[in-house]
């Protein structure tokens, strides 16, 4: 067994939880700037271009490139020799992101419960995805996420015989719906399959894949082609303002499904895509 | 791309009159920030008949919850969160002389008709654009609610702050024409 500390795990997180913040991923920065040269409304092109500064700016000056600095999602992945000594697994990535947003200057945005809504003050509790896998070293991502986006995201369970139009139909029409509310241009992030909770895993995870990247099944990657195509086609644009750049990328990840289902969740992700991993 | 018009705050009928939808603006003035939590305790105010934390008349509110300053800093990033839920309070704050706000995202028909009742205006600034939108806010003064955090009323002193006109008194909406205009069936 490899002995991992809590304290380890706490410096981490703390570190990730800032960088996601200030450093946009250089394959989300270079998909704007392809998709800058083609855009044809040229208040379009404006926005694109303080979007690369804005990322810039917030790079240069360790600034978060959002104010809404999100709610603080991890996947862990934990490896099957490792042994967490020192304290509470859990309470360790909930104080990394606790120290995290407090030395970073990140913006506070989670409430205790919904409905009283009062704010916890420290952006805790995360939401912490954890999966088991073999070896001695620990993943952590951290991808936070923004309101304005994810309140646009939506699963439904069709039926079987909406087969692959009723996909399309429900995502196209969930892109028009969101207009300019997730800050386009976005990332569409679709599960298909799996149980009602495994497929709205699965579209998010589907937001963690690097921009370009496609599905290893040729049908799939085909299939997330058709949907860009079709969803910068619907000319909502940067912002919602009207243009050619709705989206940078499609994802779509699948799972077995039941002989009665046919779910497809669609999680939307705003060109903020920020995520940050470390290997422990 | 067009010349940016430059205006300044407080707005007139005129200077309202004069924008219309996709028109590229830099403010300069004084504007005030609230989202849901404050706007639902002015609109309860205006409904005990009291009055509200700052003068609404010829004013705009940014609808915004920056992110903490570090230190020496004015403010923190602060780039506008969605503007549809104010759908419910922004006709009530028009109606009390408010000339404009700032946000992102489309506003329902209830602010549409009030806008060009009232002649007043909504912008929007570009959402995540956070750092860079911060660059103009020279002076931020807490006015209300300190205990809403990042929802508190504030005024700021901005200087060209960078905003593009949504939805103008004349009736135009940026969200049906420009989309309108570039969807490809
Ligand atoms: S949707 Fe994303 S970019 Fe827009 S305000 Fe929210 S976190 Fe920021």
């Amino acid at each position: 067994m490899r002995q991992i500390i809590t304290d380890t795990i706490i410096q981490a997180v703390r570190k990730i939880s800032m960088e996601a913040a200030y450093d946009l991923g250089e394959d989300v920065v270079h998909a704007i700037e392809e998709f800058k040269k083609r855009e044809e409304s040229p208040v379009g092109k404006g926005i694109l271009d303080q979007v690369l500064e804005n990322a810039k700016i917030a790079r240069n000056e360790q600034a978060p490139m959002c104010q809404d600095t999100g709610f603080a999602v991890l996947f862990v992945e934990l490896g099957q020799e490792v042994q967490i000594t020192g304290g509470d697994f859990y309470a360790a990535i909930n104080e990394g992101v606790r120290q995290g947003y407090k030395d970073g200057y990140l913006r506070k945005s989670i409430l205790g419960d919904p409905l009283e809504r009062k704010n916890t003050g420290d952006n805790t509790p995360a939401v912490i995805h954890t999966e088991i896998v073999p070896g001695d070293k620990i993943k952590i991502t951290i991808a936070p996420k923004g309101g304005g986006s994810e309140n646009m995201s939506e699963i439904k369970m069709l039926k079987p015989s909406e087969g692959l139009q009723g996909i399309k139909d429900f995502v196209i029409d969930r892109v028009r719906r969101s207009g300019g509310n997730p800050c386009p241009p976005v990332i569409v992030g679709i599960g298909i399959g799996g149980t009602f909770e495994k497929c709205a895993m699965l579209a998010k995870k589907a937001l963690l894949r690097e921009i370009g990247h496609r599905h290893p099944n040729k049908f799939y990657a085909d299939l997330e082609v058709e949907l860009l195509g079709k969803i910068n086609r619907l000319g909502i644009g940067p912002q919602g303002l009207g243009g050619t750049t709705t989206a940078l990328d499609v994802h779509i990840e699948v799972h077995p499904c039941h002989i009665a289902s046919l779910p497809v969740a669609v999680n939307m992700q705003c060109h903020a895509a920020r995520h940050k991993e470390v290997i422990l | 791309m067009s010349e940016k018009k430059k205006i300044n705050t407080p707005l007139t009928d005129d200077i309202v009159a004069g924008l219309k939808i996709g028109d590229e603006v830099l403010i300069t003035g004084n504007i005030y920030t609230a989202r849901d939590a404050a706007h639902k305790r002015m609109v309860d105010l205006l409904d005990k008949g009291e009055k509200l934390p700052f003068e609404p008349k010829g004013q705009m509110i940014y609808f915004v919850g920056p992110s903490p300053a570090k230190p020496g800093k004015v403010i923190g990033s602060a780039g506008p969160t969605t503007s549809y839920r104010m759908n419910a309070y922004s006709p009530r704050m028009i109606e009390v002389g408010l000339k404009g706000m700032i946000g992102k995202g489309e506003m329902g028909p209830e602010v549409a008709a009030k806008l060009k009742e009232k002649t007043a205006v909504y912008f929007v600034a570009v959402g995540g654009a956070a750092a860079l939108i911060a660059k103009s806010i020279t002076g931020n003064e807490l006015i209300a609610y300190e205990e809403l955090g990042a929802e508190a009323i504030r005024k700021l002193t901005v200087k060209d702050f960078p905003a593009i006109v949504a939805m103008d008194c004349h009736g135009g909406n940026i969200y049906k024409e420009g989309i309108a205009k570039y969807e490809k069936k």
